[in-house]
């Protein structure tokens, strides 16, 4: 990876002075990843270069890393050694050590002088699209230009990579413009080499605390540059108490209020129809079949006349989160011995699923595939037999009122199906009839003209 | 003055109870004459837990661990001999019931000694001594319910009187009747003969018997085993009577007990019996025949037994068949299961007994063969068959070859006897394949029994991770009859420039004793296995599919290969129209086949890895390393000293070139289907056969001829076989595989030429990959070349992956295995849920 600072202010080789290093040699430092080097490919009076330039050892890197997170080959074949990421901010941090600190004993007037400046990056990725290059910088003083790499000239109907060549300008001291790349490259490549520790936040208030509190992305650079949400709020809340006019944490609020808003509703209106449903049928004994996380399990917890509630998912990973949730561990004996959760997938016949006054399944026939329907439907009804059954579907007419849709008009990349409303009530009925239950549809969130609501329900009853 | 005791006989599968009073020398007789573990005492039971043998508080806990201990041997067939006072009739209930619920049978060995003698024992004890009233308790207690022990339900009962005779006596374990697993055959199992003699002699005829001889032999040693009922309705029983008199007597046969027989057996005792069901008949011409030959008739039914259990375990003969857990056992139900089926007293509309349809669970690893009730034709269900055709309702006598597991059937001559249900109405009543799988076979740690490996181990949180996977993205279960393996490359090469290279693999197989192997060129795509069905209604009847579908495409985990429907419909049309032209079918004679393939180009599955993995890592490194050529370039023209830095980046760029071709060559734009390719290696399987045992010549030879009738469609594979004791011939297979991976080649694999090579270790890797130096940039990253990376990349440990390879493998075949044998598909799903469950081991994907 690679990065080139030159300045055009005369006179031009005082950034060897400002950065402490001589425009005629190279200076090299050996980093837990691989070596970094900075040399001037030019130093004349009107136009002066520094470049840093990282060789990555792809292999000693992959040695360290803890790669059992890691899927598959990317661990060994990755564009690390390459793009401009957190191990180039490692690089000028440790090159440009004395630079950082607004130090030059040599010539102390420099320091504060701003320079016209150009930044120039071969490669650095843009998650989340081009513009961000922009959003990050323009606020900073720079110019923007970039440009984009394509993935693979032989094959252009894969569009371009995440990558672009970018060019900044602008007027900087030097001090600042490597703050600037120390700080937002990690932020552009939303994503770091090393494990976040509590440490970051002091080297994030370090490197930014002068210009980050007033930068209109800062909520975005914190997130990203820190990444984990405990280090976020401690970093907003330490910004917030330096700026005198920001409220950031005010803002932070709003935003995922807006956001999540939604979404929320209907699936708070869907738990709340399920659980009606469930008090409806006076059932004690509750089944919840591809429990997910525990949403609704925490729920029925709540309700005294369910004395038992139990939570299966074919995922491991759902039911973990679901322990979590329902924190499990600190459960009182008496209310422990009400819940269970374990691993079950509903193409699989078991008798642990049996004897149950009735089976939830929320959001969950939407994920199977079609030609298995069958068999999830002799497992539910015909072997695991709940005295009742409580089932929601998305209604597919009414998805013409969101925005977010997958490529196929479908709410989740996973659904394998949605079904309109007669869909749904004659697959019902269908299983009502062949395994001999009643049923009752109806609808779940507000109702739109024509589409109908936004989800269906059907009660099924022996 | 009773005889001295000198033997003491108890099965080999049993329950042996020690009753006797403290002292009176249980324990030492127990340790003399069994093996410690197949003793369960009160005493240790009580130690273990109290840590106290003689604290009497705990005896309730203790008897509690005894039965529990006592269950679980009876339950795995094992030996067990309980040694505790067992003086009281309510002390031995709980332990008979355990050996009946377990179906094994029970033996007493009293121990009746004086009570002088037991105390002068209790005497000599340091520790744990009784009091005496208590032993005089006991025995007394004893000698009230002797008497009564028979009637208890031991099946005997052994009585020791004094210490001489306790010290003389002998110990012998007995084989149970039905246990003949050291009998290996070759065997041919008939069906239900009822008196049809004609059919019978015309049977044994086919089969290749000595019909003229008396009694009637094969001449290589063949021996029939009859599945009961003999007698009743035809005409001839008598006479068919005579020959399996005769070959049993001469052990050229053997012969179970069918219910005609039992019942037929009753009547020649005089016994009140409704001679209906042809009966008549049987006593009819037994009558003419005269009393003498009665008699021997009636000790020849006293002398069968209700099952055997044959060749190693993996045959199991019993007149109505049964369930695996009655396999080997010996008690009435079982007798009664062999002999008349499970029945609950229900009756269909014409007053027959109605059956549960037992095969339809049977998961069990034997075959089980078995008659009784009259199937239009006999098929494996789940690893059972039926092999009774009503001969003497006019339909066909068969046999069953075993082991080749080929079936042989003469017609009837006649109708002889007039059905009371139709043949065919029991049709309805038979099994149908099964589509509900239980989560309890795949769920948690448990063991694959495998033909090739022996126990493959999988660990709960494998199948954990699996259960997922097959749950929510895999096909349905019922086309999913294998999974590919893993393969291992081979070890790492010491030549300059390479790190794999076919001289290590023609090593392995030299060493591991391979005397050929095949080199076949190694396709780069994505794998995938191919189920073909001939049409919807074969899709149907063998795999059970109904849904219109006439074929799949998975992936190595099971997915449909393609998201879309189409591609894999138009796919399946050009292989199956290629097995039409090719007459696949006919010299398969199959209508379905399973293919392992690589389909390319690698790109129509993987485009969205090849875009976020290699194209971007490309994309980028081009262009840095573009710049830093630039920028080094101006350094050195102003006299900096970069010339190191300067030749690194050089190489660095002809690496990332490099890299970039490495994985253009195996990207190309598609259309639908056109422009797909699929290379298949090995035809897996058909009916009747796992092909994959066969040698890879002739699977290449029929890929070919597949090939060439759908050309742009299926790709041949290119190979050289190469004998391992011709340097020459390894010599031009390595040129060859050169020029293959110089051209672009991902590589070759090196396989034994008979697949399946065994060595006194087992058997050896199924295939050992090499893969091109410039491929394995695509697996190592655009740098490895780099001598001192190189170095680093030597040092990688085959030995989980090869162990993973192999028990992979051994699962493969194993779900054919079972396939093709009908097996329970419940049978075949925790095969390929193993190999599934298998993949999900931390392993290095570089190997």
């Amino acid at each position: 990876m690679l990065v080139s600072l030159t300045s055009t202010t005369p006179v031009a080789t005082d950034l060897g002075f400002l950065l402490h290093k001589h425009p005629d040699r190279v200076r090299s430092v050996d980093l837990g990843f691989g070596r970094a080097h900075v040399f001037y490919p030019e130093a004349a009076a009107q136009r002066c270069t520094a470049t840093t330039y990282v060789e990555v050892d792809p292999f000693g890197r992959t040695r360290r890393r803890d790669r059992h997170r890691a899927q598959g080959l990317e661990p060994y074949v990755n564009d690390r050694p390459y793009a401009a990421s957190s191990m180039l901010s490692v690089a000028l941090g440790r090159l440009f050590r004395t630079a950082l600190t607004g130090r030059c004993d040599d010539r102390p007037e420099l320091v504060a002088r701003r320079l016209d400046i150009e930044i120039q990056l071969p490669a650095v990725p843009v998650r989340g699209g081009a513009e961000i290059l922009g959003r990050l910088f323009d606020p900073l003083g720079y110019e923007v230009e970039c440009s984009p790499i394509a993935l693979d000239s032989q094959f252009p109907a894969w569009g371009d990579s995440q990558y672009v060549a970018a060019r900044l300008a602008g007027r900087q001291t030097v001090r600042s413009a490597l703050e600037h790349l120390y700080v937002l490259l990690p932020v552009l490549d939303d994503a770091k080499h090393y494990w976040i520790g509590p440490e970051e936040v002091n080297k994030l208030l370090l490197r930014g605390g002068d210009w980050l509190g007033c930068h209109p992305e800062s909520e975005l650079i914190t997130r990203r540059y820190l990444r984990l949400p405990g280090f976020i709020r401690e970093a907003q809340a330490r910004l917030a108490d330096a700026g005198e006019d920001t409220d950031l944490l005010g803002v932070q609020r709003d935003a995922a209020e807006e956001a999540a808003e939604a979404p929320i509703r209907l699936g708070e209106q869907r738990l709340e129809a399920v659980l009606q449903a469930v008090r409806d049928v006076g059932a004690g004994r509750v089944v919840d079949l591809g429990c997910g996380e525990g949403r609704l399990l925490e729920r029925l917890l709540a309700e005294p006349a369910v004395t038992c509630a139990v939570g299966v998912d074919a995922s491991v990973g759902a039911l973990e989160r679901a322990e979590r949730r329902l924190k499990l561990d600190q459960m009182s004996e008496r209310r422990r011995e009400r819940i269970r959760l374990f691993q079950g997938a509903l193409t699989y016949t078991d008798s642990r699923l049996q004897g149950f006054d009735v089976a939830t399944i929320v959001e969950v026939v939407e994920h199977l595939d079609p030609e298995r329907l069958d068999v999830f439907a002799d497992v539910v009804f015909g072997h695991i037999g709940a005295a009742s059954v409580v089932l929601t579907t998305p209604n597919r007419e009414y998805n013409s009122n969101f925005e977010r849709l997958d490529a196929r008009g479908l709410r989740h990349e996973d659904h394998r199906f949605e079904w309109t409303r007669s869909e749904f009530e004659a697959w019902v009925r269908g299983i009502a009839a062949r395994y001999g239950y009643s049923v009752e549809i109806s609808a779940v969130g507000s109702s739109a003209p024509v589409c109908g609501p936004p989800s269906q329900m059907a009660v099924l009853r022996r | 003055m009773r005889r001295q005791l000198a033997r003491i006989d108890v099965p080999e599968v049993g329950l042996v109870v020690l009753c006797g009073a403290s002292g009176s020398g249980k324990s030492t007789f127990a340790r003399r004459h069994f093996a410690s573990t197949e003793v369960v005492s009160s005493d240790q039971c009580r130690a273990l837990v109290s840590d106290d043998e003689t604290d009497q508080s705990s005896t309730a806990a203790a008897f509690e661990l005894l039965h529990y201990i006592v269950g679980k041997r009876l339950e795995l067939g094992r030996l067990t001999v309980v040694d505790a006072t067992n003086v009281r009739a309510e002390d031995r209930k709980g332990l008979l019931e355990l050996a009946r619920r377990w179906d094994v049978l029970a033996t007493a060995i009293v121990f009746d000694l004086s009570v002088a003698a037991c105390l002068a024992h209790n005497e000599q004890r340091r520790d744990r001594r009784t009091p005496a009233h208590a032993i005089q308790r006991q025995h007394d207690t004893l000698r009230r319910s002797t008497k009564r022990l028979r009637r208890e339900r031991f099946a005997r009962v052994y009585t020791l009187g004094s210490t001489e005779e306790l010290d003389s006596v002998e110990v012998a374990r007995n084989r149970l009747w039905s246990d003949r697993r050291d009998d290996t055959g070759p065997f041919d199992i008939i069906g239900d003969v009822h008196g049809c003699h004609a059919e019978l002699l015309s049977l044994l005829d086919r089969l290749g018997y000595d019909t003229e001889a008396d009694p009637i032999a094969h001449p290589a040693g063949r021996r029939a085993v009859f599945v009961g009922d003999l007698v009743d309705r035809g005409p001839g029983v008598v006479e068919v009577l005579d020959v399996a008199m005769s070959m049993v007597a001469a052990g050229n046969a053997l012969c179970v007990a069918g219910n005609h027989e039992v019942k037929l057996r009753r009547a020649l005792a005089g016994r009140k019996v409704n001679v209906s069901h042809g009966l008549a008949e049987s006593l009819e011409q037994l009558e003419r025949r005269g009393p003498e030959f009665a008699e021997r008739v009636a000790e020849f039914i006293d002398s069968l037994i209700g099952h055997y259990v044959l060749d190693g375990g993996r045959l199991v003969v019993a007149h109505a068949g049964l369930p695996e857990r009655y396999h080997g056992r010996s008690s009435g139900r079982v007798r009664e299961l062999a002999l008349f089926g499970d029945t609950d007293g229900e009756t269909d509309e014409f007053g027959l007994p109605v059956r549960y349809p037992w095969a339809d669970d049977y998961r069990g690893d034997a075959a089980v063969v078995y008659g009784h009730t009259p199937v239009p034709e006999a098929v494996w269900v789940n690893n059972t068959i039926c092999v009774d055709t009503g001969a003497v309702f006019g339909g066909e006598l068969t046999a069953l070859r075993w082991p080749e597991r080929d079936l042989v059937a003469v017609p009837a001559v006649a109708q002889h006897y007039q059905p009371v249900r139709p043949v065919d109405a029991a049709e309805e009543a038979s099994p149908r394949p099964p589509r509900l799988l239980d989560v309890g076979d795949v769920l948690g740690k448990h063991h694959v029994q495998t033909a090739l490996a022996g126990r493959v181990l999988i660990e709960a949180e494998r199948s954990s991770a699996a259960l997922e996977v097959m749950s929510r993205f895999a096909v349905d279960p019922r086309w999913l009859v294998y999974l590919p393996p893993t393969m291992a490359p081979a070890a790492a090469s010491d030549r300059d420039g390479y790190l794999e290279h076919p001289d290590e693999a023609f090593a392995y197989f030299r060493k591991a004793g391979v005397a050929e192997v095949v080199v076949q060129e190694k396709h780069m795509g994505s794998r995938a296995v191919l189920v073909v069905a001939r049409n919807a209604d074969a899709a149907q009847a063998r795999f059970g599919i109904s849904n219109d579908q006439d074929g799949v495409i998975v992936t190595r985990t099971g997915r449909p290969f393609f998201a879309e429907p189409s591609p894999a419909g138009s796919l399946l049309d050009r292989v199956r129209a290629a097995a039409d032209g090719a007459g696949l079918w006919d010299r398969l004679g199959t209508d379905w086949f399973i293919v392992d393939a690589e389909v390319l180009p690698w790109s129509v599955k993987a485009a969205a890895l090849i875009q976020r993995m290699y194209a971007a890592t490309a994309a980028a490194g081009t262009a840095t390393l573009g710049e830093a050529r630039r920028m080094t370039a101006d350094a050195a023209r102003r006299g900096v000293d970069v010339e190191a830095l300067t030749a690194r980046t050089a190489d660095r760029a002809e690496h990332i070139a490099a890299f970039v071709d490495a994985y253009r060559r195996y990207c190309w734009d598609v259309d639908g289907a056109d422009g797909i390719e699929i290379a298949p290696f090995q035809i897996l399987a058909a009916e009747g056969e796992v092909l994959a045992r066969r040698p890879h010549r002739w699977h290449l030879e029929h890929l070919d001829a597949l090939a060439d009738h759908a050309p742009g469609t299926l790709r041949r594979t290119d190979r050289r076989f190469v004998v391992l004791s011709d340097e020459a011939a390894i010599q031009q297979a390595t040129d060859w595989w050169h020029s293959l991976t110089d051209g672009g080649s991902e590589g070759a694999v090196v396989k034994p030429a008979e697949p399946i090579a065994t060595t006194g270790a087992g058997f050896v890797q199924p295939a050992i990959k090499c893969r091109g130096r410039e491929y394995l940039r695509i697996i190592y990253g655009p740098e490895y070349l780099e001598p001192a990376n190189l170095a680093g990349l030597r040092q990688r440990s085959l030995g989980r992956k090869s162990s993973l390879a192999r028990r992979e493998y051994a699962l493969g075949i194993e779900a054919l295995d079972r396939f093709v044998a009908s097996e329970h598909l419940s049978r075949v799903h925790e095969c390929v849920f193993g190999v599934l469950a298998l993949e999900s081991e931390p392993v290095d994907p570089r190997l």
